[in-house]
């Protein structure tokens, strides 16, 4: 048992998973944040209802959300390669991982404000705040809890995704899973990938739903 | 201090024109309380959010102190804003922030410095009685406490006007009661403006100087409380009179069998402790049933109703309206 499996190599492949996840979460959420608030704000009847602006980039995200994941990935290659100088390896997934996974992280913080008391943004207009002065001071403060949730679904969903990057040579643990488990018929290899990802995603859940509980002042 | 001026306001749903507010007109003076009372849909809400232009008028002039605020450019709003405190039914505070921060709020929006906001703040909180509460969350506090929350909140940058959305009808009534008196105590030790609307009459006769009743987008009565209460005019304020115990009616139910004359006696001030019917009995020898009867206080002042049924000597029913009129008591035949 477990007479193919190179620790070192899972080892590697298991860091390369967490750099890829954790730099696509960073990436994921620098755009999708900003992204959410605006699809949020421009909504028919919200703050800065504005149709041309909604419609526009709610149009770019349900694109980006409809393509298949592993088609992204192809798809994306010349444009990989400008952002982030190859299309292989951990810097060469992160790019297609950013592209699908900003507009997923984008609807979710869009949900998260618009689930919120609308009495909120009354008393706020009814202070004389501005619109600016109402999203910073008042709204997303009040959405942090449901923010870092979403940021939690959002690294799971990261996880399972960098695996499939290994279909390109994406590194981690999926190009380990595909390369070794699949390829060569190493079965054992298979199995301890798959492990190290489900005991990954455990973790991320158990950490992240007690950050968001410590967070929660409701 | 604000003038309504023939306010009219007109929502469009699905091809059909629903007015929500017309032929609006309502001059509210400095330093009272006003309340305005009505069903759910009558257009309160719509018509308090006049005041600050959270809804805006499709006709009319909102004027305070004789500028129409309608006319303000939005910086213009956003000042004016800050000078009015709105409190709300569901108190609509930041759950993420600490009550003190919550307070904070207005002032960081006036642009204060931390220290004089926090101080203000605290001044503030210990007016409303919650200083030991402080550094709680909202979610950590009943509702009672949420609600001084929220007044504390509308009174930190010291405004002219306060707003009061429902401001107790979320409340239970003893929380209501003790809001209520919070209300008056500001409204006399601040000499603030303070409009609130409400479905119940008991909050009107709690607190209010001056009362308006709207019912389908109109204001179909409206008047000092005290003479609103003593003589309803229209069905809606009766019927709202009737919900919190006042029926002006239900004396009708017992008449019939009756015979002799009957009055409705409205008293109001001192006039209220006097010993009348006793006296009437005695000196004109007539004899008194009472049908309906309520005795309470309207804001600061006593008052009393009753419906009787006399009957007696025609030489003697024919002195009572002096004797009444002398006593200054309002009466009102409702029978011969």
């Amino acid at each position: 048992m477990l007479a193919n499996v190179d620790w070192w190599l899972i080892g590697k492949a298991s860091i390369d998973t967490l750099l890829m996840t954790g730099f696509s979460l960073l990436f994921t959420v620098l755009i999708g944040l900003p992204v959410g608030v605006l699809l949020f704000l421009t909504a028919p009847g919200q703050v800065l209802d504005n149709r041309a602006v909604y419609q526009t980039v709610a149009f770019v995200v349900n694109v980006l959300r409809s393509v298949p994941f592993l088609i992204l990935l192809i798809v994306m290659i010349p444009l990989t390669r400008v952002l982030a100088g190859t299309a292989l390896g951990v810097q060469g997934a992160i790019p297609p991982l950013v592209a699908s996974a900003a507009p997923f992280f984008a609807r979710l913080v869009e949900n998260v404000l618009r689930e919120l008391d609308p009495g909120v943004s009354e008393a706020c207009r009814a202070m004389g705040a501005n619109s600016r002065q109402t999203v910073l001071w008042a709204l997303i403060p009040e959405a942090t809890t449901g923010i870092l949730a979403a940021i939690v679904v959002t690294a799971i969903t990261l996880v399972g995704y960098s695996a499939m990057s290994g279909v390109i040579g994406g590194g981690g643990l999926g190009d380990l899973a595909l390369r070794f488990g699949y390829q060569r018929y190493q079965t054992d290899v298979m199995v301890v990938t798959v492990l190290i990802l489900v005991v990954m995603v455990q973790v991320l859940q158990v950490f992240g739903d007690r950050w968001v509980a410590k967070m929660n002042r409701k | 201090m604000i003038d309504l001026e023939d306010i009219r306001k007109t929502y469009h749903s699905g091809g059909r024109a629903v007015h929500a507010l017309a032929d609006v007109n309502l001059a509210i003076r400095q330093g009272e309380v006003f309340g305005i009372i009505g069903r759910s849909g009558a257009g309160k809400s719509t018509l308090i959010r006049m005041l600050n232009l959270l809804e805006r008028p499709t006709e009319g002039a909102v004027k305070v102190d004789g500028r129409d605020i309608t006319a303000f450019s939005d910086a213009q709003l956003r000042e004016y804003r800050r000078g009015v405190g709105m409190v709300f039914q569901h108190f609509n505070l930041l759950r993420s922030r600490t009550v003190l921060d919550n307070v904070c709020f207005p002032l960081r929006l006036a642009g204060m410095t931390r220290d004089a906001r926090l101080a203000r703040a605290r001044e503030v909180l210990a007016l409303v009685g919650l200083s030991d509460h402080a550094h709680k969350y909202p979610g950590q506090l009943s509702g009672g406490q949420q609600q001084r929350v929220g007044i504390a909140r509308a009174l930190a940058n010291r405004p002219r006007l306060l707003l009061c959305d429902e401001a107790t009808s979320a409340l239970d009534p003893e929380t209501t009661q003790s809001i209520l008196r919070l209300l008056g105590d500001i409204n006399r030790r601040l000499g603030l403006t303070i409009v609130l609307i409400t479905h119940s009459m008991d909050v009107i006769r709690a607190v209010c100087d001056r009362v308006a009743v709207i019912e389908a987008g109109r204001i179909v009565e409206s008047g000092e409380v005290l003479e609103v209460f003593l003589h309803p005019r229209h069905d809606a304020t009766q019927s709202l009179l009737s919900e919190s115990g006042m029926d002006a009616e239900g004396w009708r139910a017992m008449a019939d069998g009756l015979t002799g004359r009957l009055l409705r006696l409205s008293f109001r001030g001192d006039a209220t402790v006097q010993p009348l019917l006793s006296r009437i009995s005695r000196e004109l020898s007539l004899d008194l049933s009472i049908l309906q009867g309520s005795v309470g206080r309207i804001k600061d002042t006593p008052f009393g109703q009753l419906v009787v049924c006399v009957q007696g000597p025609d030489e003697s029913l024919a002195r009572l309206d002096a004797m009444l009129s002398d006593a200054g008591v309002d009466h009102e035949l409702l029978r011969p």
